[in-house]
């Protein structure tokens, strides 16, 4: 079969079909050169760990090695398909230079060793801070990448076994806000919508959401609809004209790009504009929200000249995208980084949530939310607590949810943290930059290029105080400033499962060895636990699992009665079954759940519901005693907010707002991605993306080297002038070190977007803001 | 009538403090990133606080000032001083607690100042103060709240460690 080139046209061929009909399948495949799909000796079940999509493939194997991937025909994701990632990413597995074997710094150099002294030394390190600082001096911060039995067994280790709140993924980057927003309106987090509302809706609204890069399978679903009969009309905001924009002008639909740091004002300008031309549900309204009366209050604040004033757009443009909004039958909204990452995160993907629920569009087909997630495995992150949340969505102000918690682990309640909301991951790097958190163990991440303001982290991450545990596949820039490298395997070399921003739970079968002494993320966890000794209230090793599908089916029973139900599912189940499974899943309910909340109940009664809700503004959690007074019949809760303008306006001496993102071709901070020569070659280096009359009046050329700056550091990268709208930079963020310099920039200039960042988070999710900088642009001299 | 200006005065008075208080406190905590960004936000509430009870105090005859001084010469550079040179040391941390502490008991002042004014201006019938108070007390009540859920965050760490 002929492939057509995937780099150039990533989205492949168009397979259309009309509102209401099934998606045809299409199945992509990529096999390395030379090798025949009849020469594959073997194909593993999985699906990508390189994007939130979850597209199902199997793995192909030629005498131990991995040869290739193809899309599964059968599954409710992908229906064969895949994107340019999943079908190259899969080389990186094979890098030369893999690490092999666990390093440990001596003389100030990272040398070989073996387990044994490399897990030694982590472990006296351990005991030692335990016996002299408490738990409160260790931290872990994890990934969106690992699987659901290791954060299972990562949570239940940090929180039940040390006791310690410091542990969180670098899911705070990407999907925190996607918790936090469901949080706010549903009490609980846990996706409302499916990725089939595509195949209904009349109206699709992308918030911020660059689905044709960031999810190019979504998008091409989004596409097929959009080339058959009764396609549907998109919204579309954001500050660049990305084909999603494009689509949403020839769909009929409206492309807003505000200023970056005004999404709340346009959100509220919208649903101004819903409220005053009676496209309120108001029957829906009255039997499943509270709140209603309030945002209406506060949305009267916010006519379209007011608006249009702040976000600088048209307040006919305003007008025309409330029109399709408001007239849709069928809406599905999603969102993504432009909202989460920007000013004011919660409150904006918030309003998203208060849209559809004023015009009734949810639970039911083609009327869905989709806060979506940027990571593969982020959702697992927060439905195990290994980011800031009590494993299973149990609500840390809950006497009787940690109770139940330390039954399943066979813990003592007090041994689990829980006077204060699990530590975020900025407020982590806080503890350490003051010297309280003394060691920190970062699994499958890194920091050193994907956090904010990157000279600080360095200084934070290299402090002699703080004892760094790196667990990775490759000597990433932040593994170079470790006192011990864990060398792990990945997909493709271990066996477990992982769930998708739309609930959909796959098996990721082993297809071949890791490399050299690498070993899966849950035996170095599971080894720490036994060299540790942890033991539960019998006695007995803790945690009491010891393999992935005991850590499994511990999760499953965990799980049960949860919103995030997994307890119909095991391995065996999964691994058989033909597409991959959405929870919650059940015995009642062996084939899993579509969408959420059909018949209009949320799991906010105050004894259920996760969370008790945040001040929009302050973050401040609500008490108990409020939430009952706010919410004492567990509807949904519109939540209204205010603008405030953001905190780096641009200046004289910084005239842009600098906003940061992704391209297709890469995954974070390419350790993956980078070793692959198709995406390599397709985005081999940084550029700054300026709108032309910017670059005409600052004298700059396609291509030119350009220095971009802020308050906190400066970077080297090409101008691509673009259809940004005027006074925006948009600067990719995947490009660090270790293709160049090692761990840092060195002597010379940064690459690293990170380098210009401000440390700014939103104060609801703490979801660093990568959206809001002010920044200078000129040539490089 | 002198006796409601009394309270107009007070609270003016309580707000313009909250503001140098909250702006002072930011100053200070410039490495406790939120702290920083979060007191500016709602210092904002309390300087426009200060603009509508000069606004409506003028009707009563009060004059207030509407933009006083926001910074006392000398302490910001001061406090941002001593806060940098404590920044990466774990006594920055008891420091925020002192502040955090000290800010709920001011904003809990103002609010008790805003109880005031609403019980005269519904007794006195007043619509322009029933207004001011039921739209500025609730944004007095989130500064407390705020200060106090930081205080409840951050002091595990600050005095377990
Ligand atoms: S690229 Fe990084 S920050 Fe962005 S969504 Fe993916 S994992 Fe999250």
């Amino acid at each position: 079969m002929q492939q057509p080139d995937r780099i150039a046209h990533p989205w492949g061929e168009r397979t259309p079909y009309g509102r209401d009909g099934r998606w045809p399948a299409r199945v992509d495949q990529h096999l390395a050169d030379g090798v025949a799909p009849e020469d594959v000796q073997r194909w593993a079940k999985s699906a990508s760990l390189l994007h939130s999509n979850g597209d199902a493939m199997d793995i192909a194997v030629v005498d131990g090695r991995i040869v290739g991937v193809r899309g599964r025909a059968d599954d409710r994701v992908n229906g064969g398909r895949l994107g340019p990632k999943d079908l190259f990413g899969w080389q990186a597995n094979a890098s030369p230079d893999r690490l092999t074997r666990p390093l440990v710094r001596m003389g100030g150099r990272l040398v070989e060793t073996d387990w044994d002294t490399a897990m030694g030394r982590v472990v006296a390190e351990s005991k030692r801070l335990l016996e002299r600082r408490g738990p409160s001096a260790i931290g872990f911060y994890t990934t969106g990448q690992l699987f659901l039995e290791e954060y299972y067994t990562l949570a239940a280790i940090a929180r039940g076994a040390i006791g310690t709140n410091h542990l969180d993924g670098n899911t705070r980057l990407c999907t925190a806000t996607a918790a936090a927003a469901l949080k706010e309106t549903f009490a609980c987090d846990g996706q409302p919508g499916s990725f089939t509302d595509v195949d209904h809706a009349d109206v699709i609204a992308l918030f911020g959401h660059n689905a044709a890069e960031t999810q190019p399978v979504l998008w091409m679903r989004i596409l097929d609809r959009l080339a058959g009969p009764n396609p549907p009309a998109l919204v579309c905001v954001d500050p660049r004209d990305t084909p999603v924009a494009d689509a949403a002008r020839e769909s009929g639909g409206v492309h807003l790009a505000p200023l970056p740091g005004t999404n709340v004002a346009l959100m509220n300008g919208l649903l101004h504009e819903i409220v005053e031309n009676g496209w309120v549900d108001r029957e829906y309204v009255e039997a499943h929200t509270v709140g209603f009366a309030e945002l209406e209050k506060r949305v009267q604040e916010y006519p379209p000249d007011r608006v249009a004033e702040i976000c600088r757009i048209e307040p006919e443009q305003i007008r025309s995208a409330a029109r399709v909004l408001g007239r849709a039958e069928r809406l599905l909204s999603t969102v993504l980084q432009g909202f989460y990452q920007s000013h004011q995160a919660t409150a904006a993907a918030v309003q998203v949530n208060n849209l559809n629920l004023i015009r009734g569009m949810l639970g039911r087909p083609g009327c869905g939310i989709l806060q979506m997630n940027g990571q593969p495995t982020a959702q697992n992150t927060r439905e195990c607590g290994a980011d800031g949340d009590l494993t299973g969505f149990r609500n840390w102000e809950n006497d009787a949810h940690v109770a139940e918690l330390a039954r399943h682990w066979n813990v003592e309640p007090t041994r689990i943290p829980h006077m204060a909301p699990p530590t975020h991951a900025m407020q982590m790097f806080r503890y350490a930059e003051q010297g309280s958190i003394r060691m920190l163990w970062v699994s499958g991440t890194n920091p050193a290029v994907s956090l904010p303001e990157l000279v600080r982290i360095r200084r934070i991450l290299s402090q002699r105080r703080l004892f760094l545990v790196v667990q990775d596949i490759f000597l990433s820039e932040t593994a170079q400033l470790a006192d011990v490298v864990l060398p792990a395997a990945t997909w493709g070399e271990k066996t477990g499962t992982f769930t998708n921003a739309d609930r959909t739970v796959h098996f990721s079968e082993k297809a071949v060895d890791p490399p050299g002494h690498g070993r899966p993320d849950l035996d170095i966890f599971l080894d720490y636990a036994r060299r540790m000794d942890f033991r539960d209230k019998d006695g007995r090793p803790f945690p009491q699992w010891h393999d992935g599908e005991s850590a499994f089916d511990a999760w499953a029973a965990c799980s049960a009665g949860r919103p995030c139900d997994y307890s119909g599912l095991s391995h065996a189940k999964l691994r058989e079954a033909p597409s991959g499974i959405q929870w919650p899943c059940t015995a009642e309910n062996p084939d899993g759940t579509e969408r959420l909340y059909t018949d209009g109940r949320f799991w906010s009664a105050p004894d259920h519901c996760e969370s008790y809700g945040r001040d929009l503004v302050t973050g401040a959690p609500l008490e108990e005693t409020e939430y009952r007074a706010l919410n004492p019949d567990a509807k949904a809760i519109l939540k209204a907010a205010e603008y405030l303008p953001p905190h780096e306006r641009p200046s004289d001496e910084y005239p842009f707002v600098l906003i940061t993102g992704r391209t297709i071709h890469h995954f974070h901070t390419r350790t993956k991605t980078g070793r692959v020569p198709e995406l390599q070659a397709a985005a081999p280096d940084v550029w700054v993306e300026c709108s032309k009359d910017d670059a005409r009046r600052l004298g700059l050329a396609d291509g030119d080297a350009a220095e971009v700056a802020t308050p906190r550091g400066t970077i080297t990268a090409r101008v691509r002038i673009g259809d940004i709208r005027g006074g925006v930079l948009f600067v990719p963020f995947h490009y660090g070190y270790w293709d160049t310099t090692g761990s840092g920039p060195g002597g010379g200039r940064g690459r690293a977007a990170n380098e210009l960042t401000v440390t700014d988070w939103d104060p609801a999710s703490k979801q660093p803001l990568f959206k809001t900088a002010a920044a200078r642009l000129g040539g490089a001299s | 009538m002198s006796k409601l200006r009394l309270v107009l005065r007070e609270l003016h008075r309580g707000e313009a403090g909250l503001a140098r208080d909250l702006l002072a406190v930011a100053d200070r905590h410039r490495a406790d990133h939120e702290i920083f960004h979060v007191a500016r936000d709602v210092a904002g509430w309390s300087q426009e606080h200060v603009r509508r009870i000069a606004e409506v105090g003028a009707d009563f005859g009060v004059r207030l000032n509407p933009e006083p001084r926001w910074t006392l010469p000398g302490v910001g550079v001061l406090g941002r001083r001593a806060g940098a040179a404590l920044a990466r040391r774990p006594a920055s941390g008891l420091l925020l607690l002192a502040d955090l502490r000290h800010v709920h008991r001011k904003a809990a002042g103002v609010s008790l100042d805003w109880e005031l004014l609403a019980q005269a201006a519904q007794a006195m019938k007043k619509q322009s103060l029933m207004q001011l108070a039921a739209d500025c007390h609730p944004q007095t009540l989130r500064q407390m709240r705020w200060a106090n859920a930081q205080l409840k965050v951050t002091s595990p760490q600050v005095i377990a460690s």
